[in-house]
């Protein structure tokens, strides 16, 4: 297997995609000749023009509503909005129109498109392009909120939720773009609502996603060797749908469990999978009180000092595990 | 002036009157608290939907507004169906799901009513994108009200469609109001199609209580549309009624309303069809009467199904 970045695999999932069904078709601002404001399209246009790799004004609420008619009339669109932090302009079209249009019309219609948006903080870009604002579409029946943690997930889990016939929320993290991981060539898919286990362990669970994966990952490491402490490392990949099953079988096995994520404590997806866990049988198995770590309930501040503090860190995760399992 | 055949006239008619009918109904059933939540009617205005929906093509798309019972009907819809959806039954076109603000009939090319003023504008765009990649011959009618122009979703969406010439029509009818709010008070253009201009695409104001112009204005458009990208076309016509259901009217007068009636649509067709001497008096009351069956049909068809059942509250909230 061969390595490639974050970003390749996103795009090696699109070109994939795109020479297999001329119905997949990409647009957003700038995802033409200037390849994305993250460079996630560079050279995509060379391969398949100006039709199939649209460069759009920027209205990110017709980008999302075209997107959404396009599919239910027999496309398979991709739209990108540049930061995730804008997706509020395209809220309406987003929530109101895809996210309900099968429902609303007796599940005569199906709207298979994918809105893929960067995520996260550490930029330095300030409140407005640095949110992680995926619980906001969870709470949204019909969408479907896909956050990949790896290149080889990345690849796998765009080429599923590219074939999906509903409308699909995949938030990507900026400060993944460049991280590095073997991802398989070709045809390669990983279907969303299956979690992944990246590390077993038996002192307790860390259930993360995102660009905390790989903090919690080196959280884990090093507690292995500094402390003796075990740590089970569970990440859902898509939050909906939840792969409840993997996440409740570790914290049974586990008994003790800790949740990561950068978004905001207060409404975060982390109570969602806290109660998860508490509404089954693995309460009778906890050791401790479920434990949250999230973003402070703040924007995101500007001065890099500040805004690396904001967001869970290595120590504070690794104290927080101590504590979980040492009381 | 476009020949337009007898078969046509009377097509054009008939829904025309179906959409005063059914609506009449639906207000009468409101009244007798046989029909919950809100509707909103659009009883005056027919001459639009039927005109602009009578001159397209079969293949041709329509995405509709909340005011959408006109645009239904003249695109072609099961009656019964529709009906029955409005009474939230099974048999209805959207499971009884959807309501009247969601009736959707895809294969008739109808891509939905919309709850959202203006929300429906960015899916016309996206329908017409669908039918330039896949160079299908056909146009997308993407239907608003005054109101919707002030809406930041009809300024990017004409915008969109200007600039990749994607072949829809946009249809504004302008029937004066957004609720209470008189368009003479929510914008300072008195000509709506003026804001065309703005995104390098005509912009034509026609009568929209009369039927023939506004069917000879569509067949234009449309073959403008097909050829050069979008075009706006301002409906300028009249709601009687309420916004919803229930309204007391205080935002307007009696004078205006009633300026307005004698300009009605449907009297206005009426008068054509027996001055140009196309139909007789008994021909009329023929269509007339066969338009009323067909509503009281739809009213037992209706009545007579079922309520779905709780089990299907989970239903198609994914495919």
């Amino acid at each position: 297997m061969r390595e490639l970045t974050y970003a390749q695999a996103i795009r090696e999932a699109m070109c994939h995609e795109m020479r297999r069904d001329e119905n997949v078709f990409l647009m957003g601002e700038d995802v033409g000749v200037y390849g994305g404001a993250f460079g996630v399209s560079v050279g995509m246009i060379e391969e398949f023009g100006p039709e199939r790799v649209r460069d759009t004004p920027i209205s990110e609420a017709v980008i999302a509503g075209a997107a959404a008619g396009a599919a239910v009339t027999g496309m398979r669109p991709i739209a990108e909005i540049m930061f995730s932090d804008f997706i509020t302009i395209s809220m309406d079209q987003l929530v109101n129109q895809a996210a309900k249009i099968r429902y609303m019309f007796g599940g005569k219609a199906k709207v298979p498109m994918v809105l893929r948006a960067p995520a996260g903080s550490g930029t330095g870009a300030a409140a407005q392009h640095s949110q992680s604002p995926e619980a906001w579409y969870c709470n949204v029946p019909g969408l479907k909120v896909v956050i990949p943690s790896t290149p080889a997930d990345a690849k796998g889990l765009l080429i599923s939720a590219i074939r999906d016939d509903n409308p699909v929320l995949f938030l990507e993290q900026k400060l993944l773009y460049r991280t590095k991981g073997d991802v398989p060539e070709g045809e390669y898919t990983v279907p969303l609502g299956k979690a992944a286990v990246h590390r077993e362990g038996s002192d307790a669970t860390v259930i993360t996603y995102g660009r905390m994966l790989p903090m919690c990952m080196q959280a884990a490491e090093q507690l292995e060797k500094e402390e003796g402490i075990s740590v089970e490392i569970v990440d859902p990949r898509t939050l909906v749908p939840l792969d409840k099953e993997t996440v409740i079988n570790s914290a049974k096995k586990t008994g003790r469990v800790l949740i990561v994520h950068e978004a905001c404590q207060t409404g975060g997806f982390g109570g969602e999978l806290a109660a998860v866990i508490a509404d089954s049988d693995a309460f009778f198995y906890l050791d401790a009180p479920i434990m949250r770590y999230g973003g402070m309930d703040v924007p995101i501040p500007y001065c890099p000092e500040l805004e690396r503090n904001v967001v869970p860190v290595l120590e504070n995760t690794k104290k927080k595990i101590i504590q979980l399992v040492r009381g | 002036m476009i020949q337009i055949s007898k078969q046509k006239l009377e097509e054009m008619y008939e829904k025309m009157l179906l959409t005063r009918y059914f609506e009449e109904k639906v207000a009468y059933f409101f009244s007798m608290g046989m029909v919950h939540g809100t509707t909103h009617l659009y009883v005056g205005e027919e001459a639009t939907a039927t005109g602009v929906c009578c001159a397209l093509e079969p293949q041709d798309l329509i995405a509709s507004t909340h005011r959408g019972h006109g645009h239904c009907i003249s695109k072609g819809i099961d009656l019964n169906r529709m009906m029955a959806e409005l009474l939230g039954k099974e048999s209805g076109y959207c499971k009884g799901k959807g309501g009247s603000m969601h009736i959707a009939d895809l294969g008739r090319g109808n891509l939905g009513a919309n709850g959202v003023v203006g929300g429906g504008i960015p899916l016309a765009v996206g329908a017409a994108l669908t039918t330039k990649m896949k160079k299908i011959d056909r146009i997308v009618v993407g239907f608003f009200g005054d109101g919707a122009t002030n809406q930041g979703t009809f300024h990017e969406s004409l915008n969109l469609a200007s600039i990749w010439k994607l072949p829809v029509l946009f249809v504004c009818e302008d029937n004066k109001y957004g609720i209470s709010m008189s368009r003479f008070r929510s914008m300072n253009v008195s000509d709506i199609a003026v804001r065309a201009s703005s995104y390098g695409m005509p912009g034509k104001t026609i009568d929209g209580n009369d039927v023939i112009a506004v069917y000879e204005e569509t067949k234009k458009a449309r073959d403008y549309v097909r050829e050069n990208g979008p075009m706006l076309l301002v409906c300028d016509t009249y709601r009687y009624l309420g916004h919803s259901k229930s309204d007391a009217n205080v935002y307007r007068t009696k004078e205006e309303i009633a300026e307005w009636k004698a300009k009605d649509p449907i009297k206005r067709m009426r008068a054509y069809l027996l001055e140009n001497g196309a139909f007789s008096e008994a021909e009329i009351k023929s269509v007339e009467e066969k338009a009323k069956r067909s509503i009281e049909d739809a009213v037992e068809f209706a009545q007579k199904s079922p309520y779905p059942s709780i089990d299907t509250i989970m239903d198609d909230v994914y495919a």
